[in-house]
């Protein structure tokens, strides 16, 4: 496989196009006061890459319980950019959804650490499953930033709902 | 090919003209590269193909030569100290203003050094804010804004010449107004002899736009300005480097460029401005090396262009410019020009053959600078850079510091591949079969 094709593997090109958890969002306030009403606290996160100008707005619910054992019951995004980010977005809710938020965040630093491993470390496809795709990214320093994206976003939403 | 015209807006700038030299060729093109080693080594496993120059050029050797002469002999503070040294990095710092002014045209003291193009873009709002504040006198009242004045620009500006406006409207009360651009990614020229009206202080437009390639009819614009007593402030930064740029012909008050576009080293941009309203202007930033007395609560100011050159200068970076200048002289800008306008015209008749590649601006046979931005139907900006990347072809994606233009005409990003005097057109057709490569890969299909 050329590093080209590591980067762009058939899995990313096909989240990009079938952009799992894509929705028209609706207005948020009305999203928490429905939420609340079942029991869920929800929050979104809208990130850019200043340098593209991408963009991914991610909301999450997350179910009652304690803070650690609290489930991400719902991801929800939308947003426009390239293969990367979309793709990203895509497998995050594939990935994400239905764990604990110890679980998600366990999840996310490793997908962050191996991101940042200039190609260093070889993602872990036991804990990352699907996410593990994007191993190719971390050797092209320029596109991190666009595999982090809706993960970045994620991280906000989560906080900002556990403050809820 | 097809052939040029030149354009009434653009008139040669003293001394770039040759007409003894023949029309640039490619082996003329492979002479050129052996002066930029930047270009001699390979990427991903091709050789570099640069067509990025609208974003930064390359240096040729004796642009860094310059740089290193004067740091290895002459460096000193300039206008301070009388020892040998100081007077030789003087000397040698004036002399470039006095070449960089005659390559666009202007008088020496009509040059003003700033760091880039947008600082000088800045330099002008903030000397007009502080106008606004009363500062500068009676003199600087022609330059002060407030509520019911308007200050014009255009929908294709680059941030830099739309942000400072929006900011100098914000402190003064002014209004911001733009004139739109058409589908084609030209002007509304309709309405902008609606836009500038009577309540127009200032219309700030660009020369050349550095998405859509469209040189602007800097003469029209001029006269609906003048129409109105408003003052012009041009953006010449895709234009200095590429064609012959005559201030005083294309009678602006104000001009900017920078000079890592010009086959300069960073750091160094200039302002031009013609004398008498430099003279009437209040400076913007103060300290050192811009005063004449200094008491314990007021300071008197020299003439321009020191007057708005405060602290320590850009010397090796002037000294660097001239140099890149006189490699610009002596190839001849109109030939520069030329050239740029012939792989410019083939990226567009190319660009054509491509399923599923938009042109963003003109077409084949108009006018345009030797750049193409295009959008690829179902693929984003940054995965088609990453593609070509892969084949060491260096080009920009993204909204290229023009997001209202990007969103006016449709689209988010764009990949803009821009051509300069070392580029070929073996590198221009390597683009194009290498774009075409891109939609297939991404399993687009048209």
């Amino acid at each position: 496989m050329s590093d080209l094709q590591q980067l762009y593997q058939t899995i990313i090109l096909e989240h990009a196009k079938a952009r799992h958890g894509a929705v028209e969002l609706t207005p948020l306030a009305e999203a928490v006061a429905l939420g609340a009403a079942g029991g869920l606290r929800v929050a979104e996160s809208h990130q850019i890459n200043t340098t593209c100008g991408d963009e991914v707005t991610l909301r999450v619910s997350l179910g009652a319980g304690a803070e650690t054992d609290a489930a991400v019951t719902d991801l929800v995004w939308t947003g426009e950019g390239c293969s990367i980010s979309q793709a990203s977005a895509s497998i995050l809710t594939d990935t994400l959804r239905g764990l604990s938020t110890a679980s998600a965040r366990a999840l996310l630093d490793n997908f962050r650490e191996m991101l940042r491993s200039r190609g260093k470390i070889e993602p872990d496809e036991e804990i990352l499953g699907d996410a593990a795709a994007f191993g190719g990214v971390s050797r092209y320093p320029a596109r991190v930033k666009c595999a982090m994206l809706p993960w970045v976003a994620f991280e906000a939403a989560l906080i900002e709902a556990e403050s809820h | 090919m097809t052939s040029f015209a030149p354009s009434s807006a653009l008139s040669p700038a003293h001394g770039a003209q040759h007409p003894e030299l023949a029309p640039l060729t490619d082996i003329d093109v492979e002479r050129i590269r052996n002066d930029f080693p930047v270009l001699h080594q390979t990427v991903n496993g091709h050789p570099l193909v640069y067509l990025d120059s609208g974003a930064t050029s390359q240096n040729p050797i004796s642009v860094m030569e310059a740089e290193q002469e004067y740091y290895e002999q002459r460096n000193a503070a300039v206008h301070r100290g009388a020892h040998t040294l100081a007077v030789e990095a003087t000397e040698g710092f004036e002399a470039a203003r006095e070449k960089v002014a005659a390559f666009v045209g202007a008088q020496t003291d009509e040059i003003v050094w700033t760091s880039n193009a947008t600082e000088a873009i800045n330099l002008l709002a903030y000397s007009f804010s502080n106008a606004s504040l009363g500062l500068g006198g009676p003199a600087a009242r022609r330059f002060s804004l407030g509520a019911g004045d308007e200050i014009v620009v255009t929908e294709m500006e680059h941030h830099a010449n739309l942000i400072p406006w929006q900011q100098l409207a914000l402190r003064t009360g002014a209004t911001l107004r733009f004139i739109p651009v058409l589908d084609d990614g030209t002007l509304d020229l309709l309405a902008a002899a609606d836009v500038v009206g009577p309540h127009t202080r200032l219309l700030a437009f660009t020369h050349g736009s550095n998405v859509t390639g469209t040189i602007n009819p800097v003469a029209e614009l001029v006269a609906l300005a003048r129409r109105v007593g408003a003052l012009v402030v041009l953006d010449a930064c895709q234009t200095v480097p590429h064609l012959p740029v005559d201030v005083k012909a294309l009678d602006v008050d104000f001009a900017v460029f920078s000079g890592h576009k010009m086959l300069g080293p960073t750091g160094i941009g200039a302002l031009y401005g013609k004398a008498e309203l430099l003279a009437d202007m209040p400076p913007f930033l103060t300290g050192g090396s811009m005063i004449t007395t200094v008491d314990m609560t007021n300071a008197e100011f020299l003439a321009p262009p020191q007057r708005f050159e405060a602290g320590t200068q850009r010397i090796s970076q002037a000294i660097a410019l001239a140099a890149a200048v006189d490699y610009l002289s002596e190839t001849g800008m109109d030939r520069v020009h030329t050239w740029e306008a012939q792989l410019g015209q083939r990226l567009v008749a190319g660009l054509a053959e491509i399923p599923g590649v938009r042109l963003l601006g003109p077409g084949l046979g108009v006018e345009r600078l030797g750049l193409a931005a295009v959008d690829v139907a179902g693929v984003h900006a940054h995965d088609v850079g990453q593609f070509l990347d892969d084949a060491g072809i260096a080009v920009r994606v993204g909204h290229h510091c023009a997001q209202p233009l990007h969103r006016r005409l449709g689209v988010t990003a764009s990949t803009r591949a821009s051509t300069y005097l070392y580029n070929t057109t073996d590198e221009v057709d390597l683009f194009l079969a290498t774009l075409a490569e891109v939609a297939p890969f991404f399993g687009v299909t048209s």
